[in-house]
């Protein structure tokens, strides 16, 4: 009861802003949003299974770009896109990430920041003719829910944060299981792994897979809340900004990815009159946490497990529960 | 019946030959004890079993089946769990997690089934969470289950690998210096260990530097030199054969 | 330079363009610049990446630095009437180097060393806040917008070479870069500091227990590269003219490349993998297409990676067990 109610507070103070805030700062909030979704696709990938990815903004870029075409050329609503930016994505990373997942942690880091440049650059270049080079792409529609429009920054608050729950609830049940768990134990140690049974050169292509699907995702609501969408949204720059949330807040802990999005995004914007000196004081902080906080603000916690119905049976009547016999399946 | 058979495998690194045409085999439910002196292949051949090499040529049977060039999460599939020389652990995961990596290879649930706990994958969690448990009970760690593994003392670092492979559920175990560290009572209960589980019915193959745990445990030795192997058979046999006394240097074995 | 040629020759075919030499001779010795400055900042990425296996984030934005710096001292030059010679250049050179050096160190000390027992990951996203730090202080002095040099900077003097015209520039800047890599070879191989360079490099425990300052070496290290890096900075502002903050980004990425791509932690590596990577921009540029030319150089960079990890001159290493 008292470990469910700093979620339940967390959850009743995010019901707030709409009622209270200005528009700007629900646009703030919604901007956080947006990152807190992309980081936690991100902290599969860096956090949980260790691999030094920098170049999540290609990912997130294809899906949006995937929204943008079809539905500026084909007319189709913006929300039916969704499943197809995520598919577009999952699919662009194995693509791009067979071939790479096997390169050590910093080789990979450089290989995954050519990516996203190069996706960058490719877009620009109006590949295939169908990006629309450095402008990109305009007119992208407003997504409609049930017939009800949504293009009110409160409105886009219900959907960015709504998908945010989601994600932070589907992404905690992964951290228990056995997927989730076979990441860690790649990031621990990737030749035990192996050893132990982990296929981890599959298992490392889907947390790619999968955390790309998720940001080709938020591409979708991305460009629908933008209604356009151009290369200078999809900079290396971005991927590093995601980076840094995911390992100032506590890579493999989701609670601290969520407070990274809040310093991360949030901060600047609330010292927006400092221009100059925020990025200056931003960076120092970052160096200074790295040194005092190595895990991050809220560090990775190992798994607690409900163990306690099988302690009674094996403290029970039988002295040894293993007598002899050896099931198979 | 022989559950692991290796025929003339061979293994060479640039022009290092680490194995030359070593042949042995490894009987269902027996302990076998492979020795030599440093830098004669031992190490090499358990990577040549468990996948991590793969061998120039030869071939590696288990139970009738090739398992040559397989990939090591396959080979664990197929029953042969093993331990490492160097302990590798996932040292910032607790007791528990550690096992429940060897239950992996025997569960199904998937990305999606995991993504949104599916009642299949959770039945299966709390199953794996038995099993895991229990096979800490076996090595006597249970009530360590929540420590880390980095903060455990080396010889519950040793018997949690062990409990880690066995919750694989294999047929083969290998250990790789398992007393290796560990003091004179610990490698006593290590002993009673390695009866317990070959009273499982599984079968295991280890490197050991203690004589005295080899000659206690093990009903065959193979003794291995320069990648290859120059006697096989039950240690007081292998005590006495002139090849292996000149192998380690004309000393007496029960001095080691 | 063969296949180059052929390349540029097959290639112009298909495009229907007459055979142009000089199209190919002037981006040739656009390469030879522009490798030397890549060579110059690679070798800052790969000679820290050899002693601390950390890749430095911020040595692009010392590279910045440089540039800046080497702005401020020609202007201040300008003013003494010796401006526009090439040893007002080199006198500039040989400031920076001195200032950028003590940057180097500093950043060294205040965001690395506390960081040199810990996790590769945190020193990585500390070596990007410094980054950050420096990037932004840059701009809090110099202001956001793109810096002009003035005219009457650097000696505009062409030089014709069988009847073709190229700007002395080039070759001064290739023959800078190739006279600062040649010091440093001869530094590294040669001195009994350049040993003891080495043998960090190789191990550092067994170093210090020979009696080694590791931590010395380590701050020299910086101090080099950091220098060399800023060198190239100048170099870059001279040759180009007009220079702005973000500019380190882009260039550490291709000189990080560089250094991959000859095998990182391998000094004539770095010089080998600098030159490649500005001959294959220069002839991308003008051969297939100008915007995709960075696209070309990451692409080759990840083709490099897939099929030899370690780089054209490094060594495979293999993880034991």
């Amino acid at each position: 009861m008292i470990k469910a109610l700093p979620p339940a507070l967390v959850a009743f103070l995010l019901l707030l802003p709409p009622l209270v805030c200005s528009n700007y700062w629900l646009d703030v909030l919604n901007a956080i949003g947006v990152s807190a979704i992309l980081a936690f696709s991100l902290n599969l990938i860096v956090g949980q299974a260790g691999m030094f990815h920098m170049g999540h903004a290609a990912f997130c870029a294809v899906g949006a770009y995937t929204t943008a075409i079809m539905n500026t050329a084909l007319g189709t609503p913006v929300l039916w896109t969704m499943p197809l930016a995520g598919m577009a994505a999952g699919f662009f990373a194995l693509l791009v990430a067979r071939p790479i997942i096997h390169l050590r942690g910093d080789y990979l880091l450089l290989v995954t920041i050519g990516i996203v440049e190069i996706v960058r650059i490719a877009l620009t270049q109006d590949i295939f003719g169908l990006t629309g080079g450095a402008n990109g792409i305009a007119g992208i529609d407003r997504p409609y829910i049930f017939g009800f429009r949504i293009y009110k920054p409160s409105h886009f608050y219900w959907l960015i944060w709504g998908m945010a729950g989601v994600t932070i609830v589907l992404f905690s049940y992964l951290e228990r299981s056995r997927f989730g768990r076979a990441l860690n134990y790649i990031r621990e140690d990737n030749l035990a792994a192996d050893g132990i049974g982990i296929n981890s050169a599959a298992y490392k292509l889907g947390a790619f897979v999968l955390g790309a699907f998720w940001a080709g995702m938020v591409g979708t609501i991305l460009v629908s809340k933008m209604t356009f969408v151009s290369p200078a949204f999809f900079t290396f720059w971005e991927s590093v900004v995601l980076f840094v949330i995911v390992i100032l807040g506590g890579a493999g802990n989701l609670k601290g990815v969520l407070l990274g999005a809040f310093l991360v995004t949030g901060l600047p914007e609330a010292f927006r009159d400092f221009e100059g000196m925020r990025m200056f004081c931003y960076g120092a902080a970052v160096i200074l946490l790295m040194i005092f906080r190595p895990g991050g603000l809220l560090p990775s916690r190992p798994g607690d497990y409900n163990v306690a119905e099988f302690m009674k049976k094996l403290a029970g009547p039988a002295p040894n529960p293993r007598s002899g016999e050896d099931k198979r399946p | 019946m022989i559950v692991l058979s290796l025929r003339n495998l061979v293994k060479t690194f640039g022009g290092l030959v680490a194995v030359a045409s070593a042949s042995f085999d490894v009987e269902d439910g027996s302990i076998v004890g492979l020795i030599g002196p440093n830098g004669a292949g031992k190490t090499t051949i358990f990577n040549l079993i468990t996948g991590n090499l793969t061998p120039d040529a030869g071939e590696i049977f288990f139970t009738n089946h090739s398992i040559k060039g397989l990939a090591p999460h396959r080979i664990v599939a197929n029953g042969i769990a093993r331990t490492f020389q160097t302990i590798r652990l996932f040292e910032n995961m607790t007791v528990l997690e550690n096992v429940l990596a060897g239950r992996h290879c025997r569960m199904r649930a998937g990305m999606l089934s995991s993504l949104l706990r599916l009642p299949r994958q959770r039945r299966e969690e709390k199953l794996a969470l038995k099993h895991c448990l229990e096979e800490l009970d076996f090595v006597g760690m249970v009530d360590q289950r929540q420590n880390l593994a980095r903060n455990l003392a080396y010889g519950s670092q040793r018997l949690l690998e062990i409990a880690r492979a066995l919750a694989t559920e294999p047929r083969l175990l290998i250990l790789d210096e398992p007393a290796g560290g560990m003091n004179e009572q610990e490698t006593g209960s290590l002993i009673d260990l390695i009866r317990a589980i070959q009273a499982r019915g599984i079968s295991i193959l280890l490197i050991e530097h203690d004589m005295s745990l080899v000659m206690e445990v093990c009903k065959k030795l193979v003794v291995l030199e320069y990648g290859g192997v120059i006697a096989a058979g039950p240690p007081e046999v292998i005590k006495n054969d002139p090849k292996v006394i000149e192998a380690y240097l004309g000393q007496d074995l029960d001095d080691l | 330079m063969i296949v180059a040629e052929r390349l540029s020759w097959v290639l112009k075919l298909r495009r229907g363009h007459k055979l142009n030499m000089e199209v190919f001779f002037q981006q040739f010795s656009n390469g030879l610049a522009i490798g030397g400055i890549y060579a110059l900042i690679a070798l800052g990425y790969t000679m820290v990446y050899g002693v601390l296996r950390l890749i430095n984030f911020a040595h692009g934005d010392l590279f910045t630095s440089g540039a800046f710096l080497g702005y401020t001292f020609l202007v201040s030059l300008a003013l003494g009437q010796s401006a526009g010679t090439v040893g007002a250049i080199l006198l500039v050179v040989l400031l920076v180097m001195g200032v950028a050096a003590f940057l180097g160190y500093v950043l060294e000390r205040c965001a690395y060393r506390p960081l040199r027992r810990s996790n590769r990951l945190n020193a990585v996203v500390s070596a990007i806040g410094a980054s950050i730090v420096i990037q932004n202080s840059i701009m809090l002095i110099y202001g956001p917008q793109v810096l002009v040099f003035p005219a009457g900077m650097k000696p505009n003097v062409i030089v014709e070479i069988f009847g073709l015209n190229f700007p002395l520039m080039r070759f001064f800047l290739f023959g800078a870069s190739v006279m600062l890599m040649l010091g440093l070879y001869f530094f590294i191989n040669r001195t009994r500091l350049g040993t003891a360079i080495r043998a960090v490099a190789i191990d550092q425990d067994a170093s210090r227990l020979m009696g080694i300052d590791v931590s010395q070496i380590i701050s020299l290290m910086f101090m080099i590269g950091a220098a060399l890096g800023g060198a190239a900075g100048v170099m870059v502002g001279v040759y180009y003219g007009q220079i702005t903050f973000t500019m380190g980004w882009i260039y550490g990425l291709k000189a990080f490349t560089a250094a991959i791509m000859g095998g990182i932690g391998n000094i004539p590596g770095a010089m080998l993998g600098g030159m490649l990577l500005g001959m294959v921009e220069s002839m991308a540029a003008a051969y297939i297409s100008a915007g995709w030319k960075d696209a070309i150089t990451f692409l080759v960079l990840i083709v490099i990676l897939i099929c030899r990890p370690t780089g054209l001159l490094g060594e495979r290493v293999a993880e034991k067990i």
